[in-house]
């Protein structure tokens, strides 16, 4: 299902797709897929592996040539143009550096092709790795810089080229888990500083969710939603995002009809469900609360997740923050009998087959 | 130390002592190869260059032992070697050419386009020639080069007539020999060169193969030049059957071995094609291929 409520006028879309197919052989990879991204626009395309989004923005590079459908840039449209004659430039997941060249070499490659003076490709290559912040590394070569150094050298080699759109694969997947943090609060500092649009693939829910500014979520080669951080992450369109972005958290079928009284599917994210022992109390207007067997606690440090068995039946997870209570007070609380309780506006119903 | 208790047999002994001992584990690992390398391959080399400075007694036909430089003399003043090596070292240059041109493009399809199942097969077909014989193989195109061969069936038609028994025929079946050695590096060049380097350089321009395979390639080539170069300068057989008249390095050093009896002169010979290829390998380092290695 896509929701197409992009049409905001004023706001030029930087890249456009619509109906785009791809198959490979047998196998359908992306499944007609319509999407427009804004000028300036910090875009993720989320998804598990094999979902098509890959391929989408290797279609939007010119890597692949769709099946059918149609590919936009601004008002060009570039469906079947090689790479080098769209105004986009990638960032490869692995990197993709040229090993025989220094770091230079690499950044002023696009220049060089299209004939830009020494002079100035020098100047603007340099001013691209400063403002990766590389400045003093251009006379080394790939194989001497950490993986984050070389993060940055794609980034500038392609960068340097002032596309309309810069696309990145997986950009940060290679880096270590601190890495990734620092180059996510990096990344979105260029992308201000330099006001290109980027569009990006990640299948990191955490990474789309801190640094975009709108999310496009894949499945099966086919989008099922397209919205803010929030809307996503708050308002999921199917159980599959609900899933996919975020913990599950799904009261269904029977539950649902005893809980709260009606019958669908709903979703409650886990740190909106509070844990209470005392059963009795009375229940504060405009909440639900359902009872249950605490099955599991993970202590994390910071925050503690409880796995709680409905007696209605179903299971929901719930994030508590350790704001007073220790590890050997929640602990305690294994296989106690609690209350799951929530307010009535963050519980979602989800739409579609679950 | 008996303190320590070695359970087990002889052998469970043998593995812990080899365990605590590195050194032992190394010796036991390195000794064969490098007494076959040392004795039997550097030593061979070494008794080479020195009988290269022996000579023959004119009357008996016997060695004799004496530091001289007169074959080195003969093989300066004597315009025919001159001749010969210049030739060898053409033939040689000629077979690494066609034998590089013809295995770059094939290479490149197996690395990067052909399926992965495909890419088995292609390497099990180009390691099969491998198998057959040497001389099946020359003769084989000694009879496609013959005056009522193959290649003038096909070629007559057209009014051409094919090339004979020569030089052209050598080169061209040394280029079918060696055609394997030269596919097999460059494949696995290629095969280490990333999908989305290729990507990356379409991306940014239009001059892939001169800027990116080219020069991420080149070490591979090298590789395979190596071995094509070298067996070829130090062939004899193929321009036995394919040459006609013609003789390469190779021969000389045969007809000294044998019909003249002058050890000393062909170990001279053979020195000729060492020094040939110890030239060809500083002039590559130089070029700095093999440092992106």
């Amino acid at each position: 299902m896509n929701q197409m409520n992009t049409e905001e006028p004023g706001v030029s879309a930087a890249v456009t797709l619509r109906g785009l197919r791809k198959t490979f052989g047998e196998v359908t990879a992306v499944d007609d897929v319509d999407l427009e991204i804004r000028d300036g626009e910090f875009f993720a395309m989320l998804g598990p592996s094999g979902s098509g989004k890959t391929t989408v923005l290797r279609m939007i590079a010119g890597f692949e040539t769709p099946t059918s459908g149609e590919v936009r840039l601004g008002d060009r449209v570039v469906t079947k143009l090689p790479p080098f004659e769209r105004d986009v430039n990638t960032v490869f997941q692995d990197y993709a550096l040229f090993p025989h060249m220094n770091v230079l070499a690499n950044v002023e490659y696009g220049l060089k092709v299209k004939k830009v003076g020494k002079k100035e490709r020098r100047e603007r290559a340099l001013q691209a790795l400063r403002s990766v912040r590389l400045e003093g590394f251009d006379g080394r070569r790939p194989g001497q810089l950490s993986g984050g150094q070389r993060q940055r050298v794609a980034l500038a080699r392609a960068l340097v080229n002032r596309p309309k759109v810069l696309l990145l694969d997986e950009p940060l997947g290679a880096l270590d888990l601190k890495l990734r943090e620092e180059m996510q609060v990096e990344l979105k500092a260029i992308q201000r500083e330099v006001g290109i649009t980027f569009l990006f693939v990640t299948h990191d829910q955490e990474e789309a969710l801190t640094m975009s500014d709108r999310v496009a979520v894949f499945n099966a080669g086919r989008i099922e939603q397209v919205g803010t951080p929030a809307e996503v992450y708050e308002k999921p369109a199917s159980a599959f995002v609900a899933g996919f972005v975020g913990t599950s958290n799904l009261i269904e079928g029977e539950a649902a009809q005893s809980i709260l009284g009606r019958p669908g599917v709903y979703s409650v994210r886990p740190e909106k469900l509070r844990v209470e022992t005392d059963l009795d109390a009375k229940l504060p207007e405009g909440e639900h609360s359902a009872t249950g067997t605490v099955a599991e606690v993970v202590y994390a440090g910071a925050a503690t997740r409880f796995v709680v068995d409905l007696d209605a039946g179903g299971r929901l997870v719930a994030l508590q923050q350790n704001l007073q209570s220790s590890s050997m007070d929640v602990l305690k609380l294994r296989e106690a009998r609690v209350r799951l309780v929530w307010r009535r506006e963050h519980e979602f119903a989800i739409p579609g087959p679950t | 130390m008996s303190t320590i208790a070695t359970p087990g047999g002889p052998v469970r002994r043998l593995a812990g002592l080899l365990y605590r001992r590195p050194y032992l584990r190394l010796a036991g690992l390195l000794s064969a190869p490098l007494l076959w390398l040392v004795v039997a391959y550097l030593g061979a080399l070494a008794a080479l260059f020195a009988a290269a400075f022996w000579t023959t007694d004119v009357f008996t036909g016997e060695v004799v032992r004496q530091f001289n430089l007169g074959n080195f003399q003969e093989l300066w003043s004597q315009g025919v070697y001159r001749t010969i090596t210049l030739r060898s070292v053409g033939v040689a240059v000629a077979v690494t050419v066609v034998d590089g041109v013809i295995a770059f493009p094939m290479a490149f399809y197996m690395a990067k386009i052909a399926s992965p199942r495909a890419q088995r097969w292609l390497v099990i077909a180009v390691l099969t020639p491998l198998w057959a014989s040497y001389l099946v193989k020359a003769y084989a195109w000694r009879v496609m080069f013959s005056g009522t061969g193959v290649l003038n069936w096909v070629l007559d038609p057209f009014g051409i007539h094919g090339p004979g028994y020569g030089l052209p025929a050598t080169v061209v079946t040394l280029a079918y020999l060696w055609l394997p050695y030269m596919i097999l590096p460059l494949y696995a060049g290629l095969e280490r060169l990333p999908n989305s380097l290729l990507d990356a350089s379409g991306d940014l321009g239009a001059r892939t193969f001169r800027t990116v395979i080219w020069p991420v390639a080149f070490p591979a080539v090298i590789a395979g030049s190596i071995f094509t170069f070298s067996l070829s300068l130090g062939d004899y057989i193929t321009v036995k059957i394919v040459g006609g008249k013609s003789q390469l390095i190779g021969n000389v050093v045969y007809d000294n071995v044998g019909a003249a009896n002058n050890l000393p002169f062909a170990a001279a010979v053979a020195t000729i094609p060492v020094a040939v290829m110890v030239i060809y390998l500083v002039a590559v380092r130089r070029t700095g291929a093999l440092d992106n290695l």
